[in-house]
């Protein structure tokens, strides 16, 4: 029973920590546009324009939830939650303070790959059951980057998991020393790339390509059911932000208590402005362009950086 | 075939039952269209191996509205031809009403048209480069063509009061004086524009994904060019050299030194950087009819209002941003036209796309759309 309850409650505080990140996401990424493209972005609600995404989001509860008379009712509903669950569930191993994880488990990196990969399924049940064409092309093109991308993001974890010999996140954190970083710089780049197209943002946001397929595989969604795929999209970047902060700036950085949080909190912004600015930049790619980069740039890239490491390593 | 309306409409539609063909309805009401085109795309997997478009969404009948006006009231018919480059269509169509009714413009007039109307193509080349970068997805490069695009619509709105639909050129002149101060801002434009050029050029189309996402993309040779009647940036990306400002010279063209920026791919990107090389020529232009202006009056003096052309027509044609923009008129000698025809370059342009699109990926299928950079208001008419 208390593990129930312990678990319960760590499923409302991840709630809450995945929809402020995303919410502050949201207003960091028009924020850094607008400075991009000459503009101020939002600015009118509350301190430099915060509260404009709390008012966006009221907005889209109260928005009528329109399902399709085309399209198949149940998967449609429960598409969005199959996409946004792994997302948030993939919070939960992050270590965030020093000898603090919220799931403190062996095989941490194995979840953080693996879990998250689920909502794979969640995007092509959502193109599908639209029975819609743009939704129909859009979710084929996810299932096929998403599942690309997987492998070239997994083997760019791989150099901590040989550096210090476990899997735990914890433990990596222990082992971190800042040479790593040096180290395995090739696979921060591999990481860094794959994760944004493991999220679907641009350059490589080709399943809701604006231009061709208006909004791709979430085309025919609309009020709170659109807003949890865009949750969906800007947890899966602070997660993945959250994620390379850990292990490739050092997270807390062997720093106690709150000053850690912060410290990982500030390299992890570093890292999504980073994103961000990616994809204000570049154009989009195609989808054969996109696979070709997956397997033919950066699966040999991340394997050239595994045999770095492992040619390294006893020496150290 | 009884397949309800709503339950599998767009599974069920396939041409033909030994190819797997996706049936895809682009527009008319898409983000990537560029106004209201509607086009019919079939898809292997997402290969395109036939696309039609289907044009008329915004016929509004400009050529039979005309029977029914003045000469003068056409002018603002014409405004909404090309409602991206009001002015060509305004001097296109002067120059025919001239023609017919044999009247002389002054010279101030002619430079100030020439201005306003190499302006005109700077504005309506940035709207063309920015939507063809968003066609992309680069956003950002949007926003920086707009903003070129902006100041010149400022300087229309100080000299004229519209920002579209300027109804600027009339028959036997133009319709106000330039305000004080006017030129000295429109040189310092020219100046700041081609550091936004360069800006553009570094950001965009020095990027590697653009590169890879416009070159080798609808490919179009000079001898289709030439076939399909292409003029203008479409045309000279594929390496003809055929501008009418050089090569059928007209107004006071002839004096400027200028140059005719070609391609030589024929692709997506060459298109578009003709375009982006051809708003420098435009400045130098700017730069020397401001020059070479001097006082005087800017219409013809004299003219009645009602304007009763002696029986006859009367063609001429003007290059504007899409190339080759002709006005046919034809008089029967009262004070309104018999007939009216234009010759719209984005409509010979556009029925290159099934040509271009064939064996193109559905992605690059709107790229090639934005690099023929279609005008609906012209297309449909």
């Amino acid at each position: 029973m208390s593990g129930l309850a312990w678990g319960a409650l760590y499923g409302l505080a991840a709630g809450l920590v995945i929809a402020v990140a995303a919410l502050i996401g949201v207003w960091g990424e028009r924020k850094v546009a607008g400075r991009i493209q000459m503009r101020i972005g939002p600015q009118e609600l509350g301190p430099f324009g915060l509260l404009q995404t709390l008012a966006d989001t009221l907005k889209l509860v109260l928005k009528e939830d329109i399902t399709p008379a085309a399209a198949d009712v149940r998967i449609f509903r429960i598409a969005p939650l199959i996409v946004f669950a792994p997302i948030a569930m993939s919070f939960v191993i992050i270590p965030y303070a020093s000898g603090f994880a919220p799931l403190d488990t062996s095989v941490g990196i194995l979840f953080f790959m693996a879990v998250p990969a689920i909502s794979v399924i969640g995007v092509l049940l959502a193109g599908w059951s639209s029975r819609n064409t743009y939704a129909t092309i859009g979710g084929l093109r996810a299932a096929a980057q998403m599942i690309s991308y997987e492998l070239p993001r997994t083997l760019s974890i791989l150099p901590f998991v040989l550096l210090a010999g476990s899997m735990r996140p914890l433990d990596i954190m222990d082992e971190w020393r800042w040479w790593w970083i040096p180290l395995t710089f090739i696979a921060f780049v591999v990481y860094f790339i794959s994760s944004i197209a493991e999220v679907n943002r641009g350059p490589f946001d080709l399943p809701e390509a604006e231009s061709e397929l208006v909004a791709g595989y979430f085309a025919d969604y609309s009020g709170i059911r659109w807003a949890i795929f865009m949750m969906a999209e800007y947890g899966g970047m602070v997660a993945a932000a959250l994620f390379g902060a850990v292990f490739w700036f050092g997270g807390y950085l062997h720093l106690p208590g709150a000053f850690g949080v912060i410290m990982l909190i500030a390299m992890a912004t570093l890292l999504a402005i980073g994103m961000i600015w990616v994809k204000w930049t570049f154009p989009r790619m195609r989808p054969d362009q996109l696979m070709g980069t997956a397997w033919k740039v950066l699966t040999p890239m991340a394997l050239v950086q595994l045999v770095i490491i492992g040619v390294v390593i006893p020496w150290l | 075939m009884t397949a309800e309306i709503g339950s599998d409409a767009c599974f069920t539609n396939r041409i033909d039952p030994g190819v797997d063909e996706l049936v895809v309805n682009v527009g008319p009401s898409h983000p990537s269209t560029h106004g209201v085109c509607r086009v019919i795309v079939h898809l292997d997997g997402e290969v395109v191996t036939k696309a039609e478009p289907v044009i008329g969404y915004l016929h509004r009948g400009i050529e039979k509205m005309a029977e029914n006006r003045t000469y003068l009231q056409v002018v603002p018919l014409t405004d909404r031809l090309d409602y991206v480059g009001s002015m060509y269509a305004n001097w296109a169509y002067c120059r025919a009403v001239e023609r017919l009714a044999g009247i002389q413009v002054p010279e101030r007039a002619e430079y100030l048209r020439v201005i306003v109307c190499e302006m005109q193509r700077i504005a309506s080349h940035m709207m063309s480069l920015g939507s063809a970068a968003a066609d992309t997805g680069a956003a950002t490069m949007f926003i920086y063509a707009f903003d070129q695009r902006e100041r010149v619509i400022e300087a229309f709105e100080e000299l004229c009061g519209a920002r579209l639909t300027y109804n600027y050129v009339r028959p036997g002149g133009v319709s106000f004086e330039i305000p004080e101060g006017w030129t000295e801002r429109v040189l310092q434009f020219c100046r700041d524009h081609r550091e936004g050029l360069e800006q553009m050029d570094r950001l965009f189309f020095g990027n590697v994904i653009a590169k890879d996402r416009m070159k080798h993309i609808g490919v179009l040779s000079p001898e289709d060019a030439v076939a399909w009647g292409a003029s203008g940036p479409v045309a000279r990306g594929s390496g003809v050299n055929w501008d009418m400002r050089k090569h059928d010279p007209y107004s006071v063209y002839p004096r400027f030194d200028f140059d005719v920026p070609t391609g030589s791919n024929g692709d997506c990107y060459d298109r578009a950087r003709v375009r982006l090389f051809e708003c420098y020529e435009s400045c130098r232009i700017i730069e020397q009819a401001i020059s070479q202006m001097h006082p005087g009056p800017i219409r013809t003096p004299g003219l009645p209002r009602l304007l009763a052309p002696r029986p006859g027509d009367a063609y001429d044609h003007i290059e504007s941003a899409r190339g080759a923009l002709g006005v046919y008129l034809v008089s029967d000698g009262s004070v309104r036209p018999y007939r009216m025809k234009v010759r719209s370059p984005a409509f010979c342009n556009l029925a290159l796309l099934p040509l271009l699109a064939e064996g193109h990926m559905l992605s690059d299928l709107v790229v090639i759309l934005g690099s023929l950079d279609p005008v609906f208001g012209e297309v449909d008419r």
